[in-house]
Protein backbone atom coordinates (compact mmCIF):
# COMPACT_ATOMS: atom_id res chain seq x y z
CA UNK A 1 0.00 0.00 0.00
CA UNK A 2 1.33 3.39 -0.59
CA UNK A 3 -0.18 6.45 0.29
CA UNK A 4 0.67 9.91 -2.01
CA UNK A 5 -0.11 13.36 -2.14
CA UNK A 6 -0.01 14.67 -5.68
CA UNK A 7 -0.76 18.36 -7.52
CA UNK A 8 -2.92 17.99 -10.63
CA UNK A 9 -2.46 20.93 -12.91
CA UNK A 10 -5.15 20.30 -15.87
CA UNK A 11 -5.75 22.34 -18.93
CA UNK A 12 -9.74 23.59 -19.08
CA UNK A 13 -10.56 20.80 -21.84
CA UNK A 14 -10.05 18.52 -19.28
CA UNK A 15 -11.89 20.21 -16.43
CA UNK A 16 -15.38 18.25 -17.17
CA UNK A 17 -13.81 14.78 -17.42
CA UNK A 18 -14.47 12.46 -14.35
CA UNK A 19 -11.06 12.00 -13.77
CA UNK A 20 -11.19 11.11 -9.97
CA UNK A 21 -13.97 8.49 -10.77
CA UNK A 22 -11.76 6.55 -13.34
CA UNK A 23 -8.95 6.35 -10.10
CA UNK A 24 -11.42 4.86 -8.00
CA UNK A 25 -13.02 2.59 -10.51
CA UNK A 26 -10.58 1.34 -12.63
CA UNK A 27 -7.16 1.22 -10.61
CA UNK A 28 -9.22 1.11 -7.24
CA UNK A 29 -7.37 4.09 -5.80
CA UNK A 30 -8.94 5.87 -2.29
CA UNK A 31 -8.48 9.54 -2.73
CA UNK A 32 -8.84 12.62 -0.30
CA UNK A 33 -9.67 15.76 -1.56
CA UNK A 34 -7.09 18.17 -0.14
CA UNK A 35 -7.58 21.53 -1.89
CA UNK A 36 -9.25 21.93 -5.21
CA UNK A 37 -9.13 25.01 -7.45
CA UNK A 38 -11.83 24.24 -10.42
CA UNK A 39 -13.44 26.26 -12.70
CA UNK A 40 -15.11 26.10 -15.64
CA UNK A 41 -13.24 26.92 -18.94
CA UNK A 42 -10.38 27.74 -16.68
CA UNK A 43 -7.31 25.63 -15.92
CA UNK A 44 -7.98 23.62 -12.85
CA UNK A 45 -6.16 22.95 -9.91
CA UNK A 46 -6.73 19.83 -7.52
CA UNK A 47 -4.14 18.42 -4.68
CA UNK A 48 -4.99 14.37 -3.43
CA UNK A 49 -4.21 12.24 -1.52
CA UNK A 50 -3.74 8.76 -3.15
CA UNK A 51 -3.73 5.40 -1.44
CA UNK A 52 -3.74 1.72 -2.55
CA UNK A 53 -1.42 -1.29 -3.68
CA UNK A 54 1.51 0.14 -5.44
CA UNK A 55 0.91 -1.23 -8.88
CA UNK A 56 -2.53 0.50 -9.27
CA UNK A 57 -1.02 3.90 -7.99
CA UNK A 58 1.71 3.59 -10.57
CA UNK A 59 -1.42 2.40 -13.06
CA UNK A 60 -3.33 5.64 -11.88
CA UNK A 61 -0.38 7.77 -12.45
CA UNK A 62 0.23 6.45 -15.67
CA UNK A 63 -3.70 7.27 -16.91
CA UNK A 64 -3.58 10.60 -15.07
CA UNK A 65 -0.48 10.94 -18.01
CA UNK A 66 -2.07 10.33 -20.74
CA UNK A 67 -5.07 12.47 -19.83
CA UNK A 68 -2.71 15.64 -20.11
CA UNK A 69 -3.01 16.19 -16.59
CA UNK A 70 0.05 17.92 -15.09
CA UNK A 71 1.32 15.76 -12.38
CA UNK A 72 3.47 16.67 -9.52
CA UNK A 73 4.50 14.87 -6.46
CA UNK A 74 2.88 17.40 -3.29
CA UNK A 75 6.25 17.92 -1.30
CA UNK A 76 7.34 19.96 -3.83
CA UNK A 77 4.74 23.24 -3.69
CA UNK A 78 5.44 24.91 -0.76
CA UNK A 79 9.16 25.67 0.39
CA UNK A 80 10.42 27.64 2.90
CA UNK A 81 13.49 30.21 1.96
CA UNK A 82 15.44 29.24 5.13
CA UNK A 83 17.52 32.87 4.33
CA UNK A 84 14.20 35.00 4.79
CA UNK A 85 12.72 32.68 7.89
CA UNK A 86 13.22 34.56 11.33
CA UNK A 87 12.30 31.62 13.33
CA UNK A 88 9.88 34.29 14.71
CA UNK A 89 5.97 31.69 14.91
CA UNK A 90 4.00 33.90 13.34
CA UNK A 91 2.88 30.56 10.93
CA UNK A 92 2.63 27.96 14.01
CA UNK A 93 -0.84 29.00 15.12
CA UNK A 94 -2.14 28.57 11.70
CA UNK A 95 -0.91 26.21 10.56
CA UNK A 96 -4.13 23.29 10.21
CA UNK A 97 -2.12 19.97 10.35
CA UNK A 98 1.27 20.94 12.67
CA UNK A 99 3.72 20.67 9.78
CA UNK A 100 5.07 24.27 10.95
CA UNK A 101 5.95 23.31 14.89
CA UNK A 102 8.66 24.55 17.70
CA UNK A 103 11.69 22.47 18.40
CA UNK A 104 11.06 22.68 21.83
CA UNK A 105 14.73 22.28 22.83
CA UNK A 106 15.99 25.03 20.67
CA UNK A 107 12.67 26.81 19.94
CA UNK A 108 13.39 27.18 16.02
CA UNK A 109 10.61 26.34 13.61
CA UNK A 110 10.64 23.89 12.33
CA UNK A 111 8.90 23.02 8.79
CA UNK A 112 8.11 19.11 8.07
CA UNK A 113 6.58 18.97 4.46
CA UNK A 114 5.58 15.48 4.61
CA UNK A 115 2.87 16.76 7.06
CA UNK A 116 2.45 19.79 4.45
CA UNK A 117 -1.02 19.85 2.75
CA UNK A 118 -0.31 23.26 0.40
CA UNK A 119 -3.05 25.09 2.08
CA UNK A 120 -0.69 27.76 1.53
CA UNK A 121 -2.36 29.29 5.11
CA UNK A 122 1.04 30.29 5.58
CA UNK A 123 2.26 31.78 2.56
CA UNK A 124 0.53 35.22 3.17
CA UNK A 125 0.63 34.74 7.05
CA UNK A 126 4.77 34.90 7.30
CA UNK A 127 6.06 38.11 8.05
CA UNK A 128 9.22 38.18 6.13
CA UNK A 129 7.21 36.11 3.62
CA UNK A 130 9.73 33.71 3.85
CA UNK A 131 6.89 30.44 2.60
CA UNK A 132 6.92 30.33 -1.19
CA UNK A 133 4.93 28.07 -3.42
CA UNK A 134 6.64 26.61 -6.50
CA UNK A 135 4.56 25.18 -9.10
CA UNK B 1 30.24 42.77 47.68
CA UNK B 2 29.23 45.62 44.87
CA UNK B 3 31.29 46.61 41.60
CA UNK B 4 30.92 49.71 39.49
CA UNK B 5 30.98 50.00 35.78
CA UNK B 6 34.71 51.25 35.70
CA UNK B 7 35.73 48.04 37.39
CA UNK B 8 34.07 45.78 34.78
CA UNK B 9 35.07 47.73 32.17
CA UNK B 10 39.01 47.40 33.59
CA UNK B 11 38.44 43.62 33.23
CA UNK B 12 36.66 43.35 29.50
CA UNK B 13 39.82 45.56 28.68
CA UNK B 14 42.09 42.77 30.25
CA UNK B 15 39.43 40.14 28.70
CA UNK B 16 39.06 38.98 32.02
CA UNK B 17 35.42 39.86 32.40
CA UNK B 18 32.57 36.87 32.97
CA UNK B 19 29.85 37.60 30.31
CA UNK B 20 26.63 35.75 30.12
CA UNK B 21 23.66 35.60 28.99
CA UNK B 22 20.43 35.96 30.61
CA UNK B 23 19.42 32.66 29.84
CA UNK B 24 22.44 30.99 31.30
CA UNK B 25 22.28 33.07 34.44
CA UNK B 26 19.19 31.30 35.46
CA UNK B 27 21.32 28.42 35.81
CA UNK B 28 24.12 30.30 37.68
CA UNK B 29 21.80 31.50 40.02
CA UNK B 30 19.57 28.59 41.10
CA UNK B 31 23.09 26.84 41.40
CA UNK B 32 25.24 30.10 43.53
CA UNK B 33 22.56 31.84 44.81
CA UNK B 34 22.18 35.31 43.67
CA UNK B 35 24.70 36.78 46.07
CA UNK B 36 27.55 34.34 44.50
CA UNK B 37 26.32 34.98 41.23
CA UNK B 38 27.23 38.56 41.99
CA UNK B 39 30.73 38.37 42.68
CA UNK B 40 30.98 35.54 39.83
CA UNK B 41 29.69 37.58 36.84
CA UNK B 42 30.45 40.67 35.64
CA UNK B 43 27.84 40.88 32.49
CA UNK B 44 25.00 40.05 31.25
CA UNK B 45 23.76 39.79 27.72
CA UNK B 46 19.96 40.51 26.56
CA UNK B 47 18.32 40.43 23.24
CA UNK B 48 15.17 40.67 21.43
CA UNK B 49 13.85 40.28 17.71
CA UNK B 50 10.67 41.08 17.12
CA UNK B 51 8.59 43.61 14.69
CA UNK B 52 8.81 46.65 16.14
CA UNK B 53 6.33 49.17 14.04
CA UNK B 54 7.83 52.53 15.36
CA UNK B 55 11.31 52.52 13.59
CA UNK B 56 12.46 54.97 11.37
CA UNK B 57 15.80 56.23 9.46
CA UNK B 58 17.05 59.47 8.88
CA UNK B 59 19.09 60.29 5.77
CA UNK B 60 20.84 63.46 4.57
CA UNK B 61 21.08 63.00 0.81
CA UNK B 62 23.91 65.65 0.23
CA UNK B 63 23.36 68.14 -2.00
CA UNK B 64 23.28 67.69 -6.27
CA UNK B 65 24.32 70.38 -8.21
CA UNK B 66 22.24 72.69 -9.26
CA UNK B 67 21.05 72.20 -5.23
CA UNK B 68 17.39 71.14 -4.81
CA UNK B 69 15.56 71.73 -1.47
CA UNK B 70 13.30 68.46 -1.12
CA UNK B 71 12.53 69.73 2.16
CA UNK B 72 8.65 71.18 2.04
CA UNK B 73 8.59 69.15 -1.30
CA UNK B 74 7.61 65.60 -1.80
CA UNK B 75 9.95 62.28 -1.72
CA UNK B 76 9.31 58.63 -2.80
CA UNK B 77 12.22 55.95 -2.09
CA UNK B 78 11.40 52.55 -4.02
CA UNK B 79 7.87 54.00 -4.44
CA UNK B 80 7.63 54.71 -0.43
CA UNK B 81 7.15 58.16 0.70
CA UNK B 82 9.24 59.59 2.85
CA UNK B 83 8.86 62.38 5.58
CA UNK B 84 10.39 65.75 3.63
CA UNK B 85 9.59 68.59 6.48
CA UNK B 86 12.88 68.59 7.64
CA UNK B 87 16.02 70.90 5.88
CA UNK B 88 16.47 70.26 1.98
CA UNK B 89 18.19 67.09 1.50
CA UNK B 90 17.05 65.57 5.15
CA UNK B 91 14.50 62.61 4.96
CA UNK B 92 12.73 60.39 7.21
CA UNK B 93 11.39 57.06 6.34
CA UNK B 94 9.61 55.29 8.48
CA UNK B 95 8.76 51.74 8.47
CA UNK B 96 4.99 51.20 8.34
CA UNK B 97 4.98 53.53 5.05
CA UNK B 98 3.39 52.15 2.17
CA UNK B 99 3.42 53.18 -1.35
CA UNK B 100 0.33 55.13 -2.53
CA UNK B 101 -0.89 52.94 -5.45
CA UNK B 102 -0.34 49.53 -2.97
CA UNK B 103 -3.69 48.21 -2.69
CA UNK B 104 -3.38 48.64 1.52
CA UNK B 105 -6.72 46.62 3.13
CA UNK B 106 -8.67 46.68 -0.25
CA UNK B 107 -8.51 43.54 -1.09
CA UNK B 108 -8.82 42.73 2.79
CA UNK B 109 -6.66 41.65 4.08
CA UNK B 110 -4.38 43.50 2.69
CA UNK B 111 -0.66 41.78 1.43
CA UNK B 112 1.42 44.88 2.11
CA UNK B 113 4.45 43.29 0.24
CA UNK B 114 7.09 46.44 -0.10
CA UNK B 115 6.99 49.43 2.47
CA UNK B 116 8.90 51.10 4.71
CA UNK B 117 10.37 47.92 6.45
CA UNK B 118 11.36 46.29 3.37
CA UNK B 119 13.04 49.59 2.17
CA UNK B 120 15.28 50.30 5.38
CA UNK B 121 16.61 46.32 5.10
CA UNK B 122 17.29 47.01 1.39
CA UNK B 123 18.98 50.03 2.36
CA UNK B 124 21.12 48.42 4.94
CA UNK B 125 21.66 45.82 2.60
CA UNK B 126 23.77 48.30 0.52
CA UNK B 127 20.92 47.90 -2.30
CA UNK B 128 20.39 50.66 -4.85
CA UNK B 129 17.16 52.22 -4.20
CA UNK B 130 15.35 54.49 -6.28
CA UNK B 131 14.43 58.33 -5.34
CA UNK B 132 12.21 60.75 -7.07
CA UNK B 133 11.67 63.26 -5.59
CA UNK B 134 9.68 66.73 -6.62
CA UNK B 135 10.67 70.43 -4.78
CA UNK B 136 9.12 73.97 -5.84
CA UNK B 137 12.36 75.81 -6.23
CA UNK B 138 13.83 78.45 -4.48
CA UNK B 139 16.29 81.40 -5.45
CA UNK B 140 19.32 79.17 -3.62
CA UNK B 141 17.81 75.89 -4.14
CA UNK B 142 16.24 76.24 -8.06
CA UNK B 143 16.36 72.40 -9.08
CA UNK B 144 12.60 71.07 -8.88
CA UNK B 145 12.82 67.27 -9.50
CA UNK B 146 15.17 64.38 -9.63
CA UNK B 147 15.14 60.93 -10.51
CA UNK B 148 18.26 59.16 -9.49
CA UNK B 149 19.60 55.72 -7.91
CA UNK B 150 21.08 55.78 -4.32
CA UNK B 151 23.52 53.96 -2.11
CA UNK B 152 23.84 53.90 1.51
CA UNK B 153 27.60 54.15 0.92
CA UNK B 154 27.45 57.29 -0.89
CA UNK B 155 24.93 59.32 1.46
CA UNK B 156 26.77 61.85 4.60
CA UNK B 157 24.36 59.87 6.86
CA UNK B 158 22.02 57.07 7.45
CA UNK B 159 20.54 56.78 11.25
CA UNK B 160 18.59 54.20 12.63
CA UNK B 161 16.39 55.75 14.87
CA UNK B 162 13.20 54.14 16.85
CA UNK B 163 10.85 56.07 19.15
CA UNK B 164 9.66 53.00 20.92
CA UNK B 165 11.32 49.99 20.67
CA UNK B 166 12.19 46.92 23.49
CA UNK B 167 9.14 46.76 25.07
CA UNK B 168 8.90 45.35 28.76
CA UNK B 169 6.59 42.72 27.94
CA UNK B 170 3.17 42.21 25.95
CA UNK B 171 -0.27 41.22 25.01
CA UNK B 172 -0.89 38.11 24.33
CA UNK B 173 -3.44 38.50 21.30
CA UNK B 174 -6.55 36.18 20.84
CA UNK B 175 -10.08 36.56 18.83
CA UNK B 176 -13.37 35.78 20.37
CA UNK B 177 -15.02 36.69 17.63
CA UNK B 178 -16.46 34.16 14.67
CA UNK B 179 -14.59 35.63 11.86
CA UNK B 180 -10.79 35.57 11.66
CA UNK B 181 -8.97 38.65 12.14
CA UNK B 182 -6.09 40.10 10.90
CA UNK B 183 -3.84 42.44 13.05
CA UNK B 184 -0.47 43.53 13.86
CA UNK B 185 0.01 40.42 16.31
CA UNK B 186 -0.50 38.48 13.27
CA UNK B 187 -3.41 36.23 11.96
CA UNK B 188 -6.01 35.07 14.56
CA UNK B 189 -8.62 32.75 13.72
CA UNK B 190 -12.01 32.52 14.73
CA UNK B 191 -13.58 31.80 18.07
CA UNK B 192 -9.73 31.55 19.73
CA UNK B 193 -8.49 29.58 17.12
CA UNK B 194 -5.13 30.28 18.67
CA UNK B 195 -3.13 33.12 20.33
CA UNK B 196 -0.04 34.84 19.33
CA UNK B 197 2.81 36.68 21.76
CA UNK B 198 5.10 39.18 21.28
CA UNK B 199 8.33 38.77 23.29
CA UNK B 200 11.45 37.27 24.12
CA UNK B 201 10.41 36.59 27.60
CA UNK B 202 13.61 35.91 30.13
CA UNK B 203 15.74 37.26 27.51
CA UNK B 204 14.38 40.53 26.76
CA UNK B 205 16.24 43.40 28.17
CA UNK B 206 13.85 45.72 30.24
CA UNK B 207 12.61 42.51 31.71
CA UNK B 208 16.01 41.66 32.90
CA UNK B 209 16.50 45.24 34.41
CA UNK B 210 12.33 45.75 35.37
CA UNK B 211 12.81 48.68 37.74
CA UNK B 212 16.12 50.23 34.75
CA UNK B 213 18.64 50.18 37.48
CA UNK B 214 21.00 50.18 34.87
CA UNK B 215 19.40 50.91 31.32
CA UNK B 216 19.12 54.45 30.75
CA UNK B 217 19.44 57.01 28.85
CA UNK B 218 22.82 56.74 26.95
CA UNK B 219 23.67 53.29 27.68
CA UNK B 220 25.50 51.46 24.80
CA UNK B 221 23.39 48.43 23.17
CA UNK B 222 23.15 45.85 20.40
CA UNK B 223 21.01 47.67 17.42
CA UNK B 224 20.52 46.24 14.34
CA UNK B 225 23.80 43.97 14.25
CA UNK B 226 25.65 46.92 14.88
CA UNK B 227 26.03 49.43 18.09
CA UNK B 228 23.52 52.32 19.19
CA UNK B 229 22.12 53.52 22.56
CA UNK B 230 19.01 54.40 23.97
CA UNK B 231 18.18 57.95 23.10
CA UNK B 232 15.24 58.48 25.46
CA UNK B 233 12.54 56.78 27.46
CA UNK B 234 10.35 55.37 24.32
CA UNK B 235 6.60 56.48 23.57
CA UNK B 236 4.20 55.20 25.71
CA UNK B 237 6.58 54.53 28.32
CA UNK B 238 4.54 53.30 30.85
CA UNK B 239 6.51 52.68 34.76
CA UNK B 240 3.71 52.68 36.33
CA UNK B 241 2.38 49.22 35.33
CA UNK B 242 0.95 46.77 37.73
CA UNK B 243 4.15 44.69 38.55
CA UNK B 244 4.64 41.14 40.43
CA UNK B 245 6.49 40.75 43.85
CA UNK B 246 9.61 40.05 41.47
CA UNK B 247 9.26 43.83 40.35
CA UNK B 248 8.50 42.56 36.88
CA UNK B 249 5.28 44.30 35.23
CA UNK B 250 2.35 42.28 33.79
CA UNK B 251 1.00 44.27 31.33
CA UNK B 252 3.13 46.18 28.38
CA UNK B 253 5.51 48.78 30.61
CA UNK B 254 8.61 50.22 29.87
CA UNK B 255 9.98 50.82 26.63
CA UNK B 256 13.29 52.60 24.93
CA UNK B 257 13.94 54.59 22.37
CA UNK B 258 17.21 54.08 20.47
CA UNK B 259 19.52 55.77 18.09
CA UNK B 260 22.54 54.06 15.91
CA UNK B 261 24.60 54.38 12.71
CA UNK B 262 23.02 52.22 10.23
CA UNK B 263 25.76 52.29 8.12
CA UNK B 264 27.77 49.75 10.53
CA UNK B 265 24.27 47.59 10.96
CA UNK B 266 23.21 44.64 8.66
CA UNK B 267 19.92 43.21 7.02
CA UNK B 268 20.19 40.26 8.63
CA UNK B 269 19.07 41.64 12.47
CA UNK B 270 16.84 44.42 10.23
CA UNK B 271 14.28 42.88 8.45
CA UNK B 272 11.38 44.61 6.68
CA UNK B 273 8.31 42.64 7.00
CA UNK B 274 4.44 42.28 5.92
CA UNK B 275 1.83 41.69 8.05
CA UNK B 276 -0.88 40.57 6.40
CA UNK B 277 -3.68 42.98 7.06
CA UNK B 278 -2.21 45.16 8.65
CA UNK B 279 0.75 46.85 7.25
CA UNK B 280 4.78 46.81 6.64
CA UNK B 281 6.64 46.76 9.61
CA UNK B 282 10.45 46.20 10.36
CA UNK B 283 12.01 43.92 12.66
CA UNK B 284 14.73 44.92 14.83
CA UNK B 285 17.38 43.38 16.29
CA UNK B 286 18.22 44.84 19.98
CA UNK B 287 20.32 43.62 23.08
CA UNK B 288 21.46 45.24 25.85
CA UNK B 289 24.44 44.50 28.20
CA UNK B 290 23.86 44.58 31.90
CA UNK B 291 25.98 45.25 34.46
CA UNK B 292 26.23 43.34 37.73
CA UNK B 293 26.65 46.08 39.97
CA UNK B 294 25.01 43.69 43.21
CA UNK B 295 23.21 41.21 44.35
CA UNK B 296 19.71 43.10 43.77
CA UNK B 297 20.45 43.00 39.84
CA UNK B 298 21.77 38.96 39.96
CA UNK B 299 19.01 38.57 41.09
CA UNK B 300 16.89 40.91 37.99
CA UNK B 301 18.64 38.86 35.11
CA UNK B 302 17.82 35.56 36.95
CA UNK B 303 14.44 35.95 35.62
CA UNK B 304 12.81 33.22 34.04
CA UNK B 305 9.63 32.58 31.74
CA UNK B 306 7.43 31.32 34.63
CA UNK B 307 7.85 34.17 36.66
CA UNK B 308 6.94 36.59 34.30
CA UNK B 309 3.36 36.73 33.39
CA UNK B 310 1.00 38.52 30.15
CA UNK B 311 -2.69 38.87 29.63
CA UNK B 312 -4.66 37.36 27.36
CA UNK B 313 -6.46 40.33 25.72
CA UNK B 314 -9.05 39.86 22.87
CA UNK B 315 -8.40 41.45 19.34
CA UNK B 316 -11.54 41.29 17.93
CA UNK B 317 -13.36 43.86 20.45
CA UNK B 318 -11.50 44.80 23.56
CA UNK B 319 -8.32 45.95 22.27
CA UNK B 320 -10.07 48.19 18.90
CA UNK B 321 -12.43 49.40 21.28
CA UNK B 322 -9.80 50.65 23.99
CA UNK B 323 -11.91 48.20 26.58
CA UNK B 324 -9.69 47.36 29.77
CA UNK B 325 -9.10 43.75 31.23
CA UNK B 326 -7.86 40.56 30.03
CA UNK B 327 -9.41 37.19 29.58
CA UNK B 328 -6.51 35.21 32.02
CA UNK B 329 -2.90 35.81 32.94
CA UNK B 330 -0.78 33.52 31.64
CA UNK B 331 3.33 32.66 32.18
CA UNK B 332 6.24 32.41 29.25
CA UNK B 333 6.61 28.93 30.14
CA UNK B 334 2.67 28.56 29.78
CA UNK B 335 2.82 30.31 26.55
CA UNK B 336 6.03 28.33 25.27
CA UNK B 337 4.49 25.13 25.78
CA UNK B 338 2.28 25.82 22.58
CA UNK B 339 -0.65 25.62 24.11
CA UNK B 340 -2.83 27.88 27.49
CA UNK B 341 -6.20 27.30 28.19
CA UNK B 342 -8.41 30.17 27.94
CA UNK B 343 -12.41 30.00 29.56
CA UNK B 344 -11.83 26.03 29.83
CA UNK B 345 -10.34 25.87 26.56
CA UNK B 346 -7.50 24.46 24.55
CA UNK B 347 -5.62 27.19 22.94
CA UNK B 348 -2.30 27.04 20.77
CA UNK B 349 -0.14 29.29 21.02
CA UNK B 350 2.88 30.81 18.81
CA UNK B 351 5.17 34.02 19.21
CA UNK B 352 6.00 37.19 16.91
CA UNK B 353 9.30 37.70 17.81
CA UNK B 354 12.18 34.92 17.38
CA UNK B 355 13.30 33.72 20.39
CA UNK B 356 16.43 31.39 18.28
CA UNK B 357 17.62 35.22 17.03
CA UNK B 358 16.97 36.97 20.92
CA UNK B 359 19.33 34.26 21.59
CA UNK B 360 22.11 34.61 18.82
CA UNK B 361 22.03 38.54 19.89
CA UNK B 362 22.99 38.17 23.31
CA UNK B 363 25.61 35.35 22.13
CA UNK B 364 26.48 37.54 19.99
CA UNK B 365 26.88 40.69 22.73
CA UNK B 366 28.68 38.03 24.77
CA UNK B 367 31.29 37.53 22.54
CA UNK B 368 31.96 41.08 21.62
CA UNK B 369 32.11 42.01 25.11
CA UNK B 370 34.55 38.76 25.89
CA UNK B 371 36.86 39.90 23.09
CA UNK B 372 37.28 43.64 24.81
CA UNK B 373 35.18 44.96 21.68
CA UNK B 374 32.80 46.32 23.51
CA UNK B 375 32.88 48.69 26.82
CA UNK B 376 29.86 48.88 28.81
CA UNK B 377 28.49 52.46 29.79
CA UNK B 378 27.06 54.16 32.92
CA UNK B 379 23.88 55.99 31.69
CA UNK B 380 23.83 59.60 31.48
CA UNK B 381 20.36 60.17 32.84
CA UNK B 382 17.41 57.89 34.32
CA UNK B 383 14.69 56.15 32.36
CA UNK B 384 11.06 57.48 34.23
CA UNK B 385 10.99 54.75 37.12
CA UNK B 386 7.73 53.61 38.77
CA UNK B 387 8.58 55.85 41.85
CA UNK B 388 8.13 58.77 39.12
CA UNK B 389 4.34 59.96 38.12
CA UNK B 390 5.08 58.95 34.60
CA UNK B 391 2.08 57.40 32.63
CA UNK B 392 0.34 56.69 29.42
CA UNK B 393 -2.56 58.20 28.69
CA UNK B 394 -5.44 58.09 26.57
CA UNK B 395 -6.41 60.40 23.74
CA UNK B 396 -9.07 63.21 24.38
CA UNK B 397 -10.94 64.30 22.11
CA UNK B 398 -12.56 67.58 21.79
CA UNK B 399 -14.38 69.69 19.82
CA UNK B 400 -13.24 73.33 18.70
Amino acid sequence: MVTKRIVLNFPPELIEKPIAYHLVKDYDLEFNILKADVNPKEEGLLVLELKGRNDNYKKGVAYLKTTGVQIQPLDQDVIRNEDKCTHCGACVGICPTGALYVNPETREIIFDNTHCIACELCVPACPPRAMEVHF
Amino acid sequence: MAKTIEEINQKIRKKQAVVVTAEEMIKIVDKNGSQKAAEKVDVVTTGTFGPMCSSSVYLNLGHTKPKIKIGGGTCRLNGVPAYTGLAAVDILIGCTATPEDDPRNKPYPGEFKYGGGHLIQDLVAEKDVHLSATAYGTDCYPRKEIHTLINIRDLNEAVLFNPRNGYQNYNVGINVSNKNIYTYMGVLKANMGNANYCSAGQLSPLLNDPLYKTIGIGTKIFLGGGTGYVAWQGTQHNPSAKRKENDVPITPAGTIAVIGDLKQMNAEWLVGVSMLGYGASLMVGLGIPIPILNEEIAKYTSVKDEDIFAQVVDYSDAYPNGKPGSLCEVSYTQLRSGQIRVNGKKVKTASLSSYPKALRIANLLKEWIEKGDFLLNKSIAPLPDSESKYTVKPFIERSE
